[in-house]
């Protein structure tokens, strides 16, 4: 089993566009949106939802008023700022962990798991699609990551596909590191601004503590050469191939907006062209031809 | 005032709206770079950093001559970050909430505290605007108590910017949880608009008075607009897609100082948000 997951680091350089119009290339694969909390994937794919469920996430602290007592021990032992003076716990700051449930005198403190979003499994025009939507405001999106994957990996394995495709959230943190362990190879979709660049020195960063092999894909390349070719020399000198440079073009957007993924929309351009090659050279690179084992040699230095 | 720059998606120009408006507001600001996962307004306002300082967050240490293994810490922990097999008590740290709650529960007082590095915290100025940012550490998942200590260092003499991650989850919330205004960017397209919407419903949930810059305003299609008239979003800034804007970006170049006829847009911008705020605080001594 492959798992190849999309990430960029900046936000909005093109990883959703990218990974619909990869998906209508690959063959026997499985989708999985990673970027659950502001998912995106499913307005290119117009998922017909097969299974749905709930995702139940950490627990909220409720204090019962007709039980409590008022002596303040709640407030004084939450690190989180999370109760008021009146002693009313406030959810955006609770963090679930339990201290005041467990030290609460009079046992006034409810400590419900809560619901904190929804998982799909879903078809699409181009196979199987796991996805989900993490609640307003809520925490754990790591965990409804790791989850999502999961899932992912089970349904590709129980209906013989050989490739799940992955689109990552932004960021490092939480969210992106549950979304690339234990993949097989990453795609980085960079862009040639001065933050493209530093945002994408710290997803190599991330993939290096996390021994990933990766490669990368530059976006909107004619924006700025002399950014692109900063690009180049840092992939270079970090081991990772430069799949491609795919232009700057309104046909992405055109795209988006009718609802399809960039091969699906207008005629063949030089745009469609490169992205076609980036794909061919994604799944014949070699880190993506060993059965789903690492590519050591790929990895990101 | 605090003025929190979001947008759900990510791309759509939190940071040039956030780094052009401290740049017009000069003296008067501090702009608090909250995207810690990826902080890129210093890249612009290209700050001298008078201070920098790591930040750490607890973590439980065990002493192990002390430790009966009786449990009750790993029984707690909400997280799975401490695990008692056979004589050993094994700390995930990684996991840990800082919480503190195993070494309440220790009946043996075998639980002190060490630090988990979260990131540096770094201060300085930007000719005259005050610039903070925190950078995580790469492989630290946890961004939002290194967006608390980001947010504590604030002036609250000054207009604080603060530049939000995108998305909706905690991070954000971090970075928009009390303050006076959230200033939502996005750009005119299915994703932008999709994206927006869920940023509406935590800015909401948050009860905090928000308003719309639409960015690169004439590509995609018409939808944001209708939905911002239809929600009483007040539509505060246009910004139409202009090569030149982009270029500049791309050279980490702000566009008030590269096109110049904008800075009196992006003082308006401001003068708008006041007014919003005033009235806002207004309202609510009335109520």
């Amino acid at each position: 089993m492959r798992e190849l997951v999309i990430i960029s680091g900046k936000g909005g350089t093109g990883k959703t566009s990218l990974a619909a119009a990869f998906a209508s290339l690959a063959v026997n694969s499985v989708l999985c949106d990673a970027d659950v909390d502001a998912a995106d994937l499913h307005l290119l794919m117009q998922p017909e939802v097969r299974q749905r469920h709930d995702f139940m996430g950490g627990r909220l602290a409720w204090i019962n008023p007709d039980l409590c007592t008022g002596c303040d021990t709640c407030r004084t032992l939450c690190r989180f700022d999370a109760i008021s003076e009146r002693l009313v716990v406030d959810p955006v700051r609770c963090e679930g962990c339990g201290v005041c449930v467990h030290f609460c005198p009079a046992g006034a403190i409810e400590f419900p798991v809560q619901r904190c979003g929804e998982w799909y499994i879903s078809d699409t025009r181009f196979g199987t699609m796991v996805h989900a939507r993490l609640g307003i405001a809520e925490e754990n999106s790591g965990k409804l990551v790791s989850l999502i994957r999961k899932e992912a990996r089970q349904l590709a394995e129980e209906r013989g596909h050989d490739l799940i495709l992955t689109d990552g959230p932004p960021g490092i943190g939480c969210p992106v590191i549950a979304a690339i362990g234990g993949a097989t190879a990453l795609i980085i979709i960079a862009e040639p601004t001065v933050s493209g660049v530093h945002d994408m020195e710290r997803v190599l960063d991330l993939a290096v503590h996390f021994n990933i092999p990766g490669m990368v894909c530059i976006n909107k390349f004619d924006l700025n050469p002399e950014m692109t070719e900063a690009i180049e020399n840092i992939a270079k000198k970090r081991n990772v191939t430069v799949l491609g440079k795919i232009p700057f073009d309104p046909v992405f957007t055109h795209a988006m907006v009718a609802g399809k993924t960039l091969l699906e929309y207008g005629d063949e351009t030089p745009t469609h062209t490169v992205v076609r090659e980036i794909w061919n050279k994604i799944i014949t690179s070699p880190s993506m031809h060993s059965f789903g084992i690492v590519d050591l040699k790929a990895t990101i230095q | 005032m605090i003025i929190s720059i979001a947008s759900g998606k990510g791309g759509t120009g939190k940071t040039t709206v956030a780094t052009n408006l401290a740049q017009v507001l000069g003296s008067r600001v501090e702009l608090l770079d909250c995207d810690v996962e990826e902080p890129n307004a210093h890249l612009f306002l290209q700050p001298t950093m008078t201070r920098s300082e790591l930040v750490t967050t607890p973590i439980p240490l065990i002493d192990e001559t002390k430790c009966n293994f009786c449990q009750k810490c790993s029984d707690f922990c909400e997280f799975n970050a401490l695990a008692v097999v056979g004589k050993q008590v094994l700390v995930f740290a990684e996991l840990c909430h800082s919480c503190g709650g195993c070494m309440l529960v220790c009946p043996e007082g075998a639980i002190s505290e060490t630090g988990r590095e979260l990131g540096m915290l770094n201060v300085g100025n930007a000719g005259e605007i005050k610039f903070i940012n925190g950078r995580l550490r790469v492989g630290e998942a946890m961004s939002p108590p290194l967006i608390k200590r980001v947010r504590a260092a604030a002036d609250p003499d000054r207009i604080t910017l603060i530049d939000a991650p995108p998305g909706t989850s905690c991070p954000v919330i971090a970075a928009m949880h009390e303050t006076d205004f959230v200033l939502l960017v996005t750009e005119p397209t299915p994703f932008g608009l999709h994206d927006l919407k869920l940023a509406v419903e935590a800015v909401k949930l948050l009860g905090i008075p928000a308003g719309l810059v639409v960015n690169r305003a004439d590509i995609g299609d018409k939808a944001v607009f209708q939905y911002a008239e239809d929600e009483d979003l007040p539509l505060l800034l246009t910004i139409p897609f202009d090569r030149r804007i982009a270029e500049a970006y791309s050279r980490g170049k702000m566009m008030v100082d590269e096109l110049p006829e904008w800075r009196q847009q992006f003082i308006e911008l401001f003068e708008k948000i006041e007014q919003i705020v005033k009235e806002n605080k207004e309202a609510s001594c009335v109520n």
